[in-house]
């Protein structure tokens, strides 16, 4: 039966109050931000918080800006904010494409970028994107800020590089150089809508026409969000044909454990992964 | 818009303005002075016996009341009330529980205990603290398993887990068959599996009870589709008389067969109400209703058909195993009996048809009636085996459909299964959807995609189901409607049906039916439904049987009234009654226009009464039962067309066309919901949904993160046409359309997909990756 355990709630102002609030309550405290993942959990008591401090109320940790060479993203930045900012659909049109593909309305409307990374849900769409982008995620703790490369971000299934009384507050991507193009795609399954297979590109060609650069992220799939780097060495250096992007991408998922349940085997995740690789992949290079 | 022509037109839903504004009153939304709450403890496991429950710790938590099991209601509260129990282990005891478990758990979410307490949470709290010893069994899951003799067993004194097994003698259809051989013809056979599906109504279930211990008086709110039926069996298990139990029925938030049922938690809230002389309140949370509330379909059926060479069908034999799960609920029994065996000929003139079953208990959730109960399953299992002899006779389709139709003029038709059908035009409803969606072109079109490489498919099913249960006999209980109509003094009508809708609109339509026949505005007729203190019996809604049924009697009582008034209004015109004619709200003397009485004025005289002439009684007043004679028989034809992903194995569903006939459309906008809704259900069986459990009895699908229904951009823009063929079972001249668009559009999606794939059959749900393993050979 859904309903949380009991607990205490703290709405926090500011960051700095928030970071004393997770000191204080330690292991017994969780930072509540859209609540569409920790409520979820709440109900079903697979997670039971004591202490529930709520940062969702921290207005100065929501807004996309230009800087120099970075687009920035606060952590408690909303999906519908991603999905509906110009900037970003210029510079990276995968985000508020792979934004758009989140569950549905309502949860866009509170969902929060900070609370689907500091989550790591294998299946959620962000992780990967945040991969692909090469961002760097700022965290703030005790000690003050620090920043960590999404590439050392995410560890295992629900784990990340954040510590307990850290909270995520930025992201900062760095803005593409030369001709680069980005796209996010997703087999969603029918039932949570979330991925079976999904994967986000950004490449870059050179002078000559070949690919430059490759990062490509996949998730849904595998039991981590990962880069897929033998897929990424497989396209670097080379002239981008069907060919050259289908033998690339069967290279996906190797050596990476799978999830495996009723919405897909191991079999069919691979391969999955591996077309929409593909397709993100098409998609990036018409783009450019 | 004239008043005459108010039926038949798109009248808006009058009930639509409170349910979208939040205004409406829903179980949960009744909250009573000092009321507690229930929470149900219910089993982690399909199968286990209990050896002790100790529920010191649960009761010791500040703010719980009561902690019940099954030891506190046992001869205060009886079994589960079950419509038509079947011989023979039935009626000794078998698939028969008490609203908490005894000895043993049979499904995942039985119940085994409640706590009553001060508030939810406290009430949800106490459950981790009720300690049950349980003795894991070896389960039941595979019906087909469950049959055989080393199968567990989930009622070891009867020593099968198959309750009721008809196999009559099939020699004459294997003779049939033998000679169809002999002279040329094809026999194919196929397996099908209908599988298990979850009803899942927006709103779940809900229940509060108050109980007034000097009077004896029970009062219940429940979220159900039959509110005087649970007024009378609840009256029964609890031993109150039916006068002192009151059953209201608030705004019901879906029901789809599942709430045409009565549950443990009817009973028990209302014991622990008289227990503990407090209203008690249970709302079902999400995960219950997955787990514990009816499940629909579930069946196992086995196909042969033999057809001549140029593709007339010859006979079919059928082979039906329903998988009942753990008890019976209501109408478990009865399913796939009384349903899906009389609608084995669907459409179709052909003289021979054979079938046996087996009703099975497994360690499941009861299945019951979902949404078209028992004809969905008929529907699917002869609309597949035309396509399979199509494929087998490499034929088109719709061409073998249409060879073997009933014909017109051949109703009232007795089928071979002897279900009489009351009227139809099948090909015609056929045609019609051909013409619709340009078949011939489309044909085209998925030669030309083939040639280069798209998998797109062309499905069609032509249904035809039973509804307006339905005449004497059919139940114990019978299967009548009430109606009673009252005129106030203003002129005002009120209707209060026995009928129970819950989103249907029947508000509307009963609006229609009297504004109608009474030549007033519709809006001058209130309709109410849903409490047992203001219509006094009835029947409720589903099997499509509202408007047919409980429209009828609206029908025949507001006539009566109509006759009265007229004999009012003759001797205040002075004039025989024979001569008055009612038109725009006044009664005139037929040929005189200018002598006329206003309808508002005949209604204050006959509730004023001091102007009424002698030997009429005072009051405009009338309760009629109506009662049919037989069942209606709705049919249609849909065309689905779908695109498969060669890579993903995704299926799209590109064009949706429904041909439906209901009979006379009383309010065309109605239907159209009504066919909308339907074909979504439809879908979401064919290409999504299934109740999966593991082999251990776990279920996999309790939230929607696992168990997947259709939403909105997953459905097709539908395309809807309809044919009228009138019934003569009833006043009306209309059949029923509730049921009809699930029914319908199942097979004509698994069709489609078969199609697109190049085969005759593939099992529901068709998700992609099993149409990707089909396709690329895995
Ligand atoms: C119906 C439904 C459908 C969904 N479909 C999808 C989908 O298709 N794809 C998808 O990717 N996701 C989906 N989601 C999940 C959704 O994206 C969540 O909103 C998101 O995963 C969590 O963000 P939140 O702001 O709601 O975080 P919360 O639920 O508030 O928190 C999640 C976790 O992150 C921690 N946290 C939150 N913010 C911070 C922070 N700034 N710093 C440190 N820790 C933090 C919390 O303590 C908690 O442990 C769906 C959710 C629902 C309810």
């Amino acid at each position: 039966m859904s309903v949380p355990a009991a607990f205490d709630y703290h709405p926090a102002t500011s960051v700095d109050e928030a970071i004393a609030l997770l000191q204080q309550y330690g292991d017994e405290a969780k930072l509540l931000a859209g609540g569409h993942s920790l409520i979820p959990a709440m109900k079903l008591r697979l997670s039971q918080p004591e202490h529930l401090i709520d940062i969702g109320k921290i207005s100065s940790l929501s807004y996309i800006r230009e800087e120099q060479d970075h687009i920035v993203i606060g952590g408690l930045t909303t999906y519908v904010q991603i999905e509906q900012s110009d900037l970003l659909r210029k510079h990276f049109p995968l985000l508020p494409e792979a934004t758009s593909m989140v569950g549905d309305q309502q949860v866009r409307n509170r969902g929060t970028i900070g609370g689907s990374i500091a989550h790591s849900d294998p299946a959620a769409d962000l992780p990967g994107v945040v991969l692909a982008l090469k961002a760097e995620i700022v965290v703030q703790g005790p000690q003050g800020k620090r920043t960590i490369p999404a590439d050392d971000f995410f560890v295992d299934t629900f784990t990340t590089a954040l510590a307990p009384d850290e909270i995520l507050i930025e992201f900062r991507l760095p803005k593409a150089t030369g001709s680069t193009g980005s796209a996010y795609d997703k087999l969603a399954n029918k039932a949570s809508h979330y991925a079976i297979a999904g994967c986000a590109a950004v490449i870059t060609r050179g002078q000559d026409g070949s690919c430059s650069a490759a990062s490509i992220a996949i998730t849904g799939a595998t039991v981590r969000t990962i880069r897929a780097r033998a897929v990424e060495n497989a396209l670097v250096g080379k002239q981008l044909s069907e060919t050259v992007i289908a033998e690339a991408v069967s290279h996906a998922t190797d050596g990476e454990d799978m999830i495996v349940d009723i919405h897909g085997s191991e079999e069919y995740r691979r391969k999955m992964a591996a077309v929409v690789a593909r397709r993100a992949i098409m998609r990036a290079l018409e783009r450019i | 818009m004239g008043i005459a022509a108010m039926l038949g037109t798109p009248v808006k839903r009058r009930e639509d303005p409170r349910l979208i504004t939040g205004q409406a009153t829903y179980v949960d939304d009744i909250k009573l002075l000092g009321m507690l709450h229930m929470t149900v403890l219910r089993s982690p496991y399909g199968h286990a016996r209990i050896n002790t429950i100790n529920t010191d710790a649960a009761r010791q938590l500040p703010g719980v009341v009561a902690v019940y099991t099954a030891q506190d209601i046992k001869g205060t509260v009886g079994n589960i009330p079950v419509a038509a129990p079947l011989p023979p282990h039935i009626t000794s005891g078998m698939g028969r529980r008490l609203p908490l478990a005894e000895e043993k758990v049979r499904f995942y979410g039985d119940p085994v205990a409640i706590v009553i307490a001060e508030n939810r949470y406290i009430a949800r709290d106490a459950l981790d603290l009720i300690d049950v010893d349980y003795e894991p069994l070896p389960v039941a899951i595979d019906v087909e398993k469950a049959m055989q003799p080393d199968s567990p067993i989930l009622y070891e004194e009867f020593k099968t887990n198959v309750a009721t097994s008809m196999h009559p003698s099939s020699e004459q259809i294997d003779k049939i068959f033998a000679d169809t051989v002999a002279n040329g013809g094809v026999i194919v056979k196929e397996r099908f599996v209908n599988q298990r599906l979850a009803p899942s109504p927006m709103e779940t279930r809900g229940v509060v009870a108050e109980y007034r211990k000097s009077d004896k008086a029970l009062s219940l709110w429940s979220s159900s589709q039959i509110p005087h039926l649970l007024r009378n069996y609840l009256a029964i298990q609890l031993g109150l008389e039916q006068n002192q139990v009151r059953v209201i029925v608030p705004e019901v938030g879906g029901g789809f067969g599942c709430k045409l049922n009565i549950y443990p938690e009817e009973a028990l809230a209302s014991f622990a109400a008289m227990k503990t002389g407090r209203p008690v309140k249970w709302i079902e949370d999400r995960d219950e209703n997955l787990a514990a509330t009816i499940h629909g379909r579930d069946q196992v059926n086995y196909l042969e058909a033999a057809a001549t060479r140029d593709g007339k069908v010859v006979g079919l034999k059928f082979h039906v195993i329903s998988d009942m799960g753990s008890y019976l609920q209501f109408f478990t029994d009865v399913i796939a009996i009384a349903f899906t065996l009389p609608m084995l000929s669907g459409c179709y003139d052909i003289p021979n048809i054979y079938s046996s079953c087996d009703t099975v208990f497994t360690n499941k959730a009861p299945t019951d009636a979902y949404r078209g109960a028992g004809r969905p399953e008929a529907t699917y299992m002869v609309e597949r085996a035309m396509d399979v002899i199509a494929n087998e006779l490499k034929r088109d389709p719709a061409e073998i459909r249409l060879l073997n139709f009933v014909q017109p003029e051949q109703f009232p038709h007795t089928m071979a299964t002897g279900a009489l059908y009351d009227s139809g035009n099948y090909g015609a409803a056929l045609e019609k959807a051909l013409d619709i969606i340009a078949y011939d072109k489309l044909r085209e079109e998925q030669k030309q995609k083939r040639a280069q490489g798209k998998l797109m498919g062309i499905g069609i099913s032509s249904y035809v189901e039973m509804c307006g249960i339905g005449p004497k006999g059919t139940t114990p209980f019978g299967l009548y409607e009430s109606a009673r109509v009252r005129i106030e003094q203003s002129g005002t009508v009120i209707v209060y049906t026995g009928t129970s809708p819950h989103g249907q609109g029947e508000e509307t339509t009963f609006a229609q039916i009297v504004g109608n026949a009474l030549s007033i505005p519709q809006e001058k007729v209130l309709v109410l439904h849903g409490d047992t203190d203001s219509t006094p019996e009835g029947r409720g809604t589903y099997g499509s049987r509202t408007t047919s049924v409980g429209g009828s009697a609206v029908f025949q009582a507001t006539e009566r009234l109509k006759e009265k008034m007229k004999t009012i209004a003759a001797s205040m015109l002075e004039a025989s009654a024979s001569d008055i004619e009612l038109e725009d709200e006044k009664f005139t003397v037929a040929g005189s226009p200018q002598k006329s009485v206003p309808f508002k004025k005949v209604a204050a005289a006959a509730n004023t009464s001091n102007t009424l002439p002698p030997g009429i009684e005072p009051g405009l007043e009338t309760t009629v039962f109506f009662e049919p004679e037989a069942c209606t028989f709705p049919f249609g034809t849909h065309i689905c067309v779908v695109e498969v992903d060669q890579d993903t194995g995704e299926p799209e569903i590109t064009r949706y066309v429904a041909v439906d006939d209901c009979g006379k459309q009383l309010n065309p906008l109605i239907v159209a919901g009504q066919v909308h809704g339907g074909i979504a259900q439809g879908v979401g069986q064919a290409m999504y949904e299934e109740v999966v459990y593991n082999e251990d009895g776990q279920l996999l699908t309790s939230t929607f993160m696992d168990y997947a229904m259709p939403i909105a951009p997953e459905l097709p823009h539908f395309e809807l046409g309809h044919t009228v063929t009138p019934t003569n079972v009833n006043p009306l001249g209309v059949k029923g359309v509730g049921e009809a668009g699930t029914i319908g559009s199942t097979p004509a999606v698994a069709a489609a997909i078969a199609d697109a794939l190049g085969v005759a059959h593939i099992d529901m749900p068709l998700k992609s990756e099993k149409l990707w393993r089909i396709i690329h050979k895995q």
